[in-house]
């Protein structure tokens, strides 16, 4: 790809992502007074991570064994409350042993 | 007094530091994979780097990364950001009722490029108003580790065996994990909504003509969704925030 291609490329990739995200920030000013409004946003963050993770997840590793393996295991320490962090980590180890595990078989 | 708020404002953005360290760890890891993919589809390591520099978004630059690849028009690019990132806009309006008066319009604008799913979504799980120090001191971390983690995959991914690469894939879904079932688990009410998402969100996935929608469109479905469903039958009281 040309050098060009690539900078336009990257300008409207880049300035697409900067405006969705900076300009209702900057111009929703008020609180919003509306009770359905404000519970309808109150659950929009869970509800956007659910729904890109669920069934994401299951296909996120090479093969369905170790993405399932992975996916629950991710479950089990979320539930437990670890951090964000020890959850992606058992996550990945759990995918990798099952890979392993896999390939032997 | 001066000297006392200016205390306070660096507690709060060394506070920021601190609740942005476990996101940047999680985005070395998924960042490390895009390198990896930067690098088989021909990019310059600055190339695969400049692109995490300038979008600092996950599904966003994957998606973008495989329409450079096949050379894709620029209004497909446009689009593709535009329904994948949409849910931003959603972010952003929600988290912008927990800003508080220190967000000036220049702040907001400079602040709103470090709106991502996970600082959002850490931002916007603080009971209080959030300030311009806090939500700076949470961008910094993630930034650092979303870009020094681009730059490592594009650099080592070659000598990185198969087996140990794919194994990062589900990093991001693991934090997504830890930030939403302990939610559930303490309010019925999130649990009655992530399981509407995430089953609309299935049903996406496997109902055969459904399956045809892109991916971006269906996280701002579901999402929809599953808030009307939860604003619906549990409408959240004044100043409740768990």
């Amino acid at each position: 790809m040309p050098a060009e291609k690539f900078f336009i490329y990257l300008a409207v990739m880049a300035g697409v992502t900067y405006l969705i995200r900076a300009l209702p920030f900057a111009l929703c000013r008020n609180k919003v007074k509306n009770k359905f409004v404000q519970s309808f946003l109150f659950y929009v963050p869970y509800a956007v991570l659910a729904a890109m993770t669920f069934p994401a997840v299951i296909y996120s590793a090479d093969g369905l064994v170790p993405g399932i393996a992975g996916t629950f295991t991710g479950l089990v320490f979320a539930y437990k409350r670890k951090s964000l962090l020890m959850v992606a980590v058992v996550s990945c180890i759990a995918v990798f042993i099952a890979e392993v595990v896999c390939n032997l078989v | 007094m001066n000297s006392i708020n200016n205390i306070n404002y660096l507690k709060d953005l060394k506070k920021g530091i601190h609740d942005g360290i476990p996101i940047a760890l999680g985005y070395i890891s998924v960042s490390f994979t895009f390198g990896i993919m930067g690098a088989a589809a021909g990019l310059s390591w600055w190339q695969t780097l400049l692109i995490s520099m300038t979008n600092l978004t996950s599904a966003g630059q994957f998606a973008g990364l495989e329409i450079m690849v096949t050379a894709g028009g620029m209004v497909e690019m446009a689009l593709t950001q535009f329904v994948i990132n949409l849910r931003y806009a959603l972010m952003s309006i929600s988290l912008s009722q927990k800003a508080d008066d220190t967000f000036t319009l220049p702040v907001r604008l400079a602040t709103g490029f470090g709106i991502t799913d996970e600082i959002f979504a850490v931002a916007a799980s603080k009971n209080k108003t959030i300030n311009k120090y806090y939500m700076t001191g949470l961008i910094i971390m993630p930034y650092i580790g979303w870009a020094s983690g681009t730059a490592a995959g594009a650099l080592l991914g070659e000598v990185i065996p198969e087996i140990l690469s794919s194994a990062l894939g589900i990093a991001i879904y693991g934090m997504f994990m830890a930030i939403i079932i302990p939610q559930a688990r303490d309010n019925h009410k999130c649990l009655i909504v992530i399981i509407a998402a995430a089953v609309l969100s299935c049903c996406f996935k496997w109902i055969p003509l459904l399956k045809n929608i892109s991916s971006g469109f269906v996280i701002i479905i579901c999402a929809v969704a599953a808030s009307v469903i939860g604003a619906l039958l549990y409408p959240v009281e004044d100043g409740e925030d768990e």
